[in-house]
């Protein structure tokens, strides 16, 4: 049994199901992310896991042990809040010794625990820092170094970076990422950021509607996402109708304005059959723009820095093609699609 | 003009309010027996004999005692019905929070002669004890209100935060919940023990031969001459009422500047 296995769980408040029959293994050590839009079932799962509700079926189980009928007050796993959830009458000391007391350290063991967790968030001191004069980053780092103090086994993340701005966010998943290698623990994030997602994770989850769509490395959810609705939800994609001719070492599908193309038969989600309706995937960023190809005609242009964002109109299809890279020579343009860059995903 | 016109009727308004209260405490300072202008004089005879009286000691006494209970009591079924209400997922929470609110709309007497009939039919006698419980159903609304507000203004994850590092639901309420309550815990208190102590209706059904002070001051009215020192009690309690209720609002206003969630 995995480190921390959740095995056919369901749970729902007394309507649609919230989290359907989800199941997962997460390997000790690893930073493993939830990654959904809201409502998706993500935060519910991680309060499952922390015990902050209950599956109607399905067992969770952390190091061998089943967790189902454990409090959360005597669960191996601590939490950072979305809201953080600092004490606001206790000081920052305070609130990171907080989960400390059963301990009954004598109390220049407890001091020097709890500086040396302010040192590791890079807190160094603020003990006696009031807990309504901290900033939204230093709330996030109390929150982190309150959890981590308890030596989880897991510690669960929900949405821990939400409510920074953009570049202390920024500087936070660095930290993050960097703790965790430090320390050694499991982590269990919970986000709807992609990005966030894919920076932070060894893995990740992806959810929608209480299900599990996929789960796979960020390397594979981007390059080889099993449905539409993930690669949808992973950066933007551009969908093809085609069908099937052939499958041998190479596949060979009708695709309608983009001809007939031969993809790699590995590129093929598995599954799919000679004659089958597919759609064919690729990343704006791998279509390039050439001498000769499908010809089309910019309709939107879009400079971004490094490199620049199109909308692509094709005749014959009425949603435009994203491409993403150098500005061509003006004028009407011709795409190319590598074929080894297309994927064949069912519809 | 207009602006003449509203600032007059302010003025009357006020006046309308306050002028009968400060009758209390000008005619407890007049040196004469008779409730009538002019004013024959400052004294503080009455509040003197206010001292050296010892039924109205044993009425305040009373008074004390079942304020302090019913204060006590009130709090705690406001704060367990308050906690239950805002925490945890149940039906008719609405219901509940309704019926709990009913008496205050109940009147008095009519409540005092239900409760009279209600004691006789089950034998138990006419005391102070009677009292509190009949000052309970008028006080357990307030608290309620008061805790609840308090209860919302608090975020929830808090209590599930103290949870996650390892107290059980009893830790958590002394650590947490306790502490953040205080305001609200005082002001109920302070306010429920203001409402005891002022009530007559209830009390004066229920008291049997036990008087607190608003059925001593009843009862005083009876003798002229003794109308000057009731004024003079009256004055006392009025002071010491509205210090405690303005003292009840800044204790419950406290904190409410600072954000209590913890975003």
């Amino acid at each position: 049994m995995s480190f921390l296995a959740i095995t056919n769980v369901n749970k729902s408040f007394g309507g649609p199901a919230v989290v359907n029959d989800v199941s997962l293994d997460v390997p000790r050590g690893e930073f493993f992310a939830l990654l959904g839009p809201s409502g998706c079932g993500k935060t519910t799962l991680l309060r499952m896991i922390a015990g902050f509700e209950t599956p109607d079926s399905g067992t969770i189980a952390i190091d061998g042990e089943v967790m189902n009928a454990v409090p959360p007050n005597l669960r191996p796993t601590n939490m950072v809040f979305q809201s953080y959830a600092i004490f606001p009458h206790l000081n920052v000391f305070d609130n990171i010794a907080y989960g400390l007391r059963k301990l009954k350290l004598p109390k220049n063991a407890l001091r020097a625990k709890v500086e040396t967790m302010l040192a590791t968030v890079r807190l160094e001191g603020l003990g006696g820092r009031a807990a309504d004069q901290l900033s939204g980053g230093q709330r996030q780092r109390v929150a982190l170094a309150r959890a981590l103090v308890r030596e989880p086994k897991i510690l669960l993340l929900d949405e821990p970076l939400g409510a920074l701005d953009k570049r202390l966010r920024e500087v936070m998943q660095l930290e993050l990422r960097a703790i965790q290698r430090k320390i050694g623990i499991t982590f269990v994030l919970v986000t709807h950021d992609q990005e966030e997602a894919l920076s932070l994770s060894d893995r990740v989850a992806v959810m929608e509607g209480g299900k599990i769509l996929q789960v796979a490395t960020p390397r594979t959810l981007y390059e080889r996402p099993a449905s539409r609705a993930v690669a949808d939800f992973i950066g933007e994609m551009n969908f093809f109708h085609a069908t099937v001719r052939e499958i041998g070492e190479t596949a060979t599908v009708n695709a309608g304005v983009l001809g007939i193309l031969s993809l790699p038969a590995a590129n093929l989600a598995p599954g799919i059959k000679v004659g089958d309706h597919i759609l064919l995937a690729i990343r704006p960023e791998h279509v390039g723009f050439a001498a000769s190809g499908v010809a089309g005609e910019i309709a939107t242009s879009t400079f971004l820095g490094e490199r620049s964002h199109f909308h692509v109109r094709l005749p014959g299809r009425s949603e435009p093609v994203a491409v993403s890279g150098h500005a061509p020579p003006s004028g009407a343009v011709h795409v190319v699609f590598p074929p080894e860059k297309l994927i064949g995903l069912p519809v | 003009m207009k602006n003449k016109t509203l600032t007059l009727y302010a003025l009357a308004y006020l006046a309308f309010l306050y002028v009968p209260v400060l009758v209390l405490p000008i005619f407890s300072f007049n040196d004469s027996q008779f409730i009538a202008f002019p004013l024959s004089g400052f004294t503080t005879r009455w509040y003197a004999g206010l001292a050296a009286d010892s039924a109205m000691q044993h009425a305040l006494i009373n008074s004390l005692k079942v304020g302090l209970t019913t204060a006590l009591l009130s709090t705690l079924l406001g704060l367990m019905a308050a906690k239950a209400v805002t925490r945890y997922r149940m039906r008719g929470t609405g219901a509940i929070m309704a019926f709990i609110s009913l008496p205050l709309f109940i009147p008095d007497i009519v409540l005092g002669i239900s409760l009279v009939l209600l004691l006789g039919t089950v034998g138990l006698p006419l005391s102070l004890a009677a009292v509190v419980l009949g000052h309970l159903l008028v006080c357990v609304p307030f608290s309620l209100t008061v805790l609840v507000a308090r209860f919302e203004g608090f975020d929830k994850n808090l209590e599930e935060a103290s949870a996650d590092l390892g107290e059980g639901s009893w830790m958590t309420f002394w650590r947490v919940t306790f502490p953040l309550m205080l305001p609200g815990i005082i002001a109920s208190l302070l306010l429920t023990f203001i409402t005891s102590f002022d009530e007559f209706l209830v009390a004066y059904f229920l008291s049997g031969t036990e008087a607190t002070l608003p059925i001593y001051i009843w009862g005083q009215l009876r003798f002229p001459e003794r109308l000057p020192m009731v004024l003079a009690l009256g004055a006392t309690i009025l002071t010491v009422s509205v210090a405690l209720v303005v003292l009840a609002e800044y204790v419950r206003n406290l904190g409410v500047k600072k954000p209590m969630v913890g975003a």
